[in-house]
């Protein structure tokens, strides 16, 4: 499955010990499989866009990353964390970081305040009740800003943003955190084509130091990302490997592009 | 939001107004009684009222305001910190009551009793007993909290079970064996730290105390709404699993807050007994944290003045309309409830703020405010 080459940016040798490893997930929701045996190796430093259709199990696999749920069986580590045994905050603490199909951001908070919660810090309340911000924090917020295109938003309310800049503030707060691993679900879902083509820069200069699952739907996208392709059906791995390789694949053809 | 826009000193100038009116009004009440400026005893008894109403709409509003946990079982925590400051008062009668037994109060000798009960001890030190006020709420409030919060119990199903708290307590506290007066609960009282309660001065002394704690508390609440600890309480009421998965402790927020909020409600009960007087299981109504709600959502949910605001109002009214048409209070308070929920949906606070941002922008933008009001009041 994986013969083909493949175009990622943060190519490791064989030997480096991958970033995620799942094997032989499995979930089930009332006897419904949402996955079924999935496998993904993750290397340090890639960028994997993860495709399939509705109900493939692509949300339920980052459900299982990130600990909101547990699988029945199967192992899920990131490098030597056993994620099935970590709560959210635990795994967030590790360096996952998670951006929702639907943009949430805090929308009462001016577009500031949320990269200042999302600043990796001690985030116990004992600690929170007498943190100030500090000069660096500013810094380091600001410096996300730019980079998320949303320097002039500042000190707006983040309710005030359209649909894409909150995409990005999402994604700034990802990089607040500073993960090792983000995981990004629809990033470019109601974006303009302007926008959609400055998220995929976007995404590219995060990976040049973090490493990256994009679930998308939209395929110039995927396409314009250039980097590995897993194929997600009926919760478990149909075809791996660049988007040309999985795209020529008769099955994958069958059960998504083709139709 | 709208206590930020007040500012440091806007916060202290409305932290000064309970102080500062309880100062007055507990002066004036001495003055001699043909004096034009005398405030009748009434007066200061129902104003106290009120102000113990305040702090329990405020306890309120902390968690339902800025976390997003609607408790209807608030009024619990504020009964069991009037039953702590209730049994201090019953012991302080002595050998006053009517049978004179020196340690039992009498709704024990009529009872047949023989010995005080265990969880009565200590209760005659006004200290073990100002620790009880504060540990007993927020004990009932943590172990409570715990359980549900670690359970992810949240929303419509957390409301329910804190209702079943407060009715659990209710029916508890009806009985005679529990040793706390049974229905009619514990009253008769005749001083606290030796000053007579019937005294005007000290009822003009704790007029003035439960104004310092109300003002005191909410200058508490304020900081801590206002800081990184308040923004990320924001942050759990308006996305909880977004902040979840940025590495928060969600339940651990909730808790603290929750159990400090319990503790605050708990204060206002024991401020409340001695001025009113009596303390019996009908505190623990449901309908009683009910109403401590719509204070809130009256005066303005999430903005702390308006909670204080919204008690002292809807209060005022209930005292002169059940005096004048007693039949038709429920149906003034539903109704207000109603009225509120779809048109202030900012409440009292609302209506001056919004007015104040309504006017600085431009017509377009004038559209969007007020149809995201209505989404926030949702």
């Amino acid at each position: 499955m994986n013969a083909a080459p493949v175009a990622t940016i943060g190519g490791t040798p064989e030997s480096m010990q991958p970033l995620l490893y799942l094997d032989g997930i499995s979930v089930s929701f009332d006897g419904f499989k949402a996955l079924n045996g999935l496998s993904l190796v993750l290397d340090p430093g890639e960028m994997r866009a993860v495709i399939g259709p509705n109900g493939a199990g692509k949300t339920t696999m980052m459900d299982v990353i990130t600990g909101k749920t547990r699988p029945d069986s199967g192992k899920a580590m990131f490098r030597e964390a056993d994620l099935t045994q970590l709560d959210e905050a635990e795994i967030a603490a590790l360096g996952i970081g998670r951006k929702f199909q639907k943009p949430t951001v805090f929308e009462m908070h001016s577009v500031f305040d949320n990269l200042l919660l999302a600043l990796k810090a001690d985030r116990r309340p004992s600690r929170v009740l007498f943190a100030s911000t500090r000069a660096i924090e500013r810094e380091r917020a600001d410096g996300i800003l730019e980079m998320v295109r949303l320097t002039g938003m500042r000190g707006r309310m983040a309710g005030e943003l359209s649909h894409g800049q909150k995409q990005w503030l999402e994604i700034g707060i990802l990089l607040a955190q500073e993960p090792e691993l983000l995981l990004v679900d629809e990033p470019a879902a109601g974006m303009t084509d302007a926008e959609t083509e400055q998220t995929t820069e976007l995404l590219r200069r995060i990976n040049e130091t973090r490493s990256v699952i994009v679930v998308e739907h939209d395929m110039t996208f995927v396409r314009a990302l250039a980097v590995k392709v897993t194929v997600l059906h009926e919760g478990s791995v149909l075809a791996e490997g660049s988007l040309e390789h999985v795209s020529n694949d008769p099955r994958v053809i069958e059960v998504y592009l083709g139709r | 939001m709208i206590s930020a826009r007040l500012g440091l000193y806007g916060s202290l100038l409305v932290a000064a107004v309970p102080l500062a009116l309880t100062i007055a009004v507990g002066l004036l009440s001495l003055l001699p009684a043909d004096s034009a400026l005398h405030v009748p005893g009434y007066v200061v008894t129902l104003l106290g009222k009120y102000l113990a109403y305040a702090l329990l709409a405020l306890s309120v509003d902390l968690v339902w305001g800025y976390v997003g946990i609607l408790s209807l079982g608030h009024g619990a925590f504020f009964a069991l910190g009037g039953y702590a400051m209730g049994m201090y008062l019953m012991r302080q009668i002595g050998t006053r009551g009517v049978y004179g037994d020196p340690v039992l109060p009498d709704f024990m000798v009529f009872l047949n009793w023989q010995e005080l009960p265990w969880y009565w001890y200590g209760f005659d030190h006004f200290a073990f007993a100002a620790l009880m006020i504060v540990l007993v709420p927020g004990a009932l409030a943590f172990v409570f909290g715990y359980l549900a919060f670690r359970s992810r119990v949240s929303g419509v199903y957390l409301s329910i079970i804190t209702q079943a708290l407060t009715f659990a307590l209710m029916l508890a506290f009806f009985r005679n064996d529990m040793g706390f007066g049974g229905n009619n609960g514990l009253t008769d009282f005749k001083d606290l730290l030796g000053a007579n309660l019937q005294a005007g001065s000290t009822k003009a002394g704790l007029l003035i105390a439960t104004g310092a704690f109300l003002s005191f508390f909410f200058l508490v609440c304020r900081h801590l709404t206002q800081s990184r600890f308040g923004k990320v309480l924001i942050a759990i009421r308006d996305a909880e699993s977004r902040t979840r998965f940025l590495g928060y402790r969600v339940e651990r927020y909730k808790l603290l807050v929750f159990t400090f909020s319990a503790m605050m409600a708990g204060i206002g009960g024991a401020l409340y007994v001695p001025q009113i007087g009596i303390i019996n299981p009908s505190e623990f109504e449901p309908a009683n944290s009910i109403e401590a709600v719509i204070w809130v959502a009256v005066g303005g949910r999430g903005t702390l003045v308006g909670s204080m605001v919204g008690a002292v109002i809807v209060n005022f009214a209930k005292t002169v309309l059940t005096g004048t048409f007693p039949e038709i209070w429920l149906f003034v308070l539903g109704g207000l409830f109603i009225f509120v929920t779809l048109f202030m949906p900012r409440g009292i606070v609302g209506l001056f703020t919004g007015l104040r941002t309504w006017r600085s922008q431009p017509a377009k933008v004038r559209k969007q405010l007020t149809g995201r009001a209505l989404e926030a009041g949702e």
